[in-house]
């Protein structure tokens, strides 16, 4: 189980398992708890959108050196419909689906890097890094 | 030809019981033989290869319970369904090879006995694998109720107070369920204050807010207060961070506080008593 680093997202029971694999990298990477928190909740957010808006997809978590710091990058990868306006998903309080629309632009904020692509009918990559300070 | 099979394995138990054993050490990625002791390592490859021949003795019914018991055995012992057909096809390599060893099998009669051998393995692995994956769907089915059981229930406190204690995952499901005996218990208890006490709730990402919004404004609706207890510091920092909005809501950090300020609400505090 531990070797493991990518979940397969394909039930709402997925997002917890994606969350659970980050949360335990992110515990033995060292990151205290209130990164710990901002890591899996940013999974969730990000895990949770494959599951509304792709149908599926997959999270991958991966441990990172860079100049001698440690860092947990997050991809999550679908081949959903992609994103029409990636501008406006990343404004505070804009959704389609009626929830908070806080989901991306609170994961850039949650997390120190933000990449996102995406093609329309092709699907979504985004990468998410956190550094450990 | 059954006969010169249960024959050769009855005589060659032990042997191919050891060499199975070292087969099945062999396989990688796999510690389920590793942690069990040896004993009952014994005894359960000795009821393993009981089972295997049982098919070729004893009648079907028999061979059936005893195929539910192994399988059973197998899932509370923690072995992989991957880890049970290896097994099964080991055991009939060896005894196989060990036939054809001892030339019981030879050039003319293989091809028979190899469709013997299919007749007497294919329907083991079929049955062991209809019985893992119907055990599992019972286990599965079996925690779905029990997690709906502990899911979300409202409990009286106080006269007009009630406190639903979230323990785990928030899903779709669950903050269904927390809607409904939420404004069902406001309403049956008469409470005039909700007190919704998330210290168990692991993550609080958008969808969970959303709920937890969604269901103090229905509160609201039904004419009752609803205060949100037990956040956590980390969890606070990443509601800010993510920019969720609950300044509708009264929050306090403990259940305890929460309480106080709910009485406070309705006019009324607790005083500790002089005892005389």
């Amino acid at each position: 189980m531990s070797n493991q680093s990518s979940v397969e997202i394909q039930t709402e029971w997925d997002i917890v398992a994606a969350r659970q694999l980050g949360r335990n990298v992110a515990k033995e990477l060292g990151f205290g708890t209130v990164d710990q928190a901002r890591i899996t909740t940013a999974i969730s957010e990000l895990a949770r959108n494959i599951y509304l808006y792709a149908g599926q997809g997959k999270i991958e978590i991966q441990r990172l050196t860079e100049n001698g710091i440690n860092g947990i990058l997050i991809i999550a990868a679908d081949n959903g419909p992609g994103i029409p306006d990636v501008r406006k998903v990343m404004e505070d309080g804009f959704s389609t689906s009626g929830g908070l629309g806080a989901g991306l632009p609170g994961v850039k904020r949650l997390m120190d890097d933000f990449k996102i692509e995406t093609t329309l009918g092709e699907g979504t990559d985004i990468r998410a890094t956190k550094w450990l300070r | 030809m059954n006969k010169q099979m249960v024959r050769y394995i009855q005589e060659n138990m032990t042997e191919i019981i050891t060499n199975w054993q070292e087969k099945m050490r062999n396989e990688k990625g796999e510690r389920s033989f590793e942690v069990m002791p040896a004993e009952l390592l014994d005894q359960t490859s000795k009821e393993f290869a009981e089972l295997m021949t049982s098919n070729l003795l004893e009648s079907h019914e028999a061979y059936e319970s005893r195929l539910n018991d192994f399988s059973e055995k197998v899932v509370r012992y923690g072995w992989s369904i991957t880890f049970v057909t290896k097994a099964i096809n080991h055991f009939g390599e060896i005894v196989f090879n060990g036939m054809e060893r001892d030339e019981v099998i030879n050039q003319e009669n293989l091809r028979a006995f190899a469709e013997e051998f299919n007749k007497w393995i294919t329907p083991i692995r079929d049955t062991t694998i209809d019985t893992y994956s119907k055990i599992w769907e019972r286990t599965v089915s079996l925690q779905k109720i029990a997690l709906q059981e502990l899911s979300a229930s409202l409990i009286p406190v106080f006269d007009k107070v009630s406190v639903m204690p979230l323990v785990g995952t928030i899903d779709t499901e669950r903050a269904r369920l927390i809607m409904e005996n939420l404004l069902e218990g406001v309403v049956k208890h008469r409470a005039e204050v909700v007190l919704l006490d998330i210290t168990g709730v692991p993550v609080v990402d958008t969808m969970v807010a959303h709920h937890i919004i969604q269901a103090a404004d229905a509160v609201r609706l039904v004419g009752a207060k609803c205060m949100l207890v037990g956040i956590r510091p980390e969890i606070a920092q990443t509601i800010v961070t993510l920019g969720i909005n609950l300044n509708e809501f009264t929050t306090t950090s403990t259940l305890q506080r929460g309480v106080e300020q709910a009485l406070a609400w309705t006019n009324r505090k607790i005083v500790e008593v002089d005892e005389e």
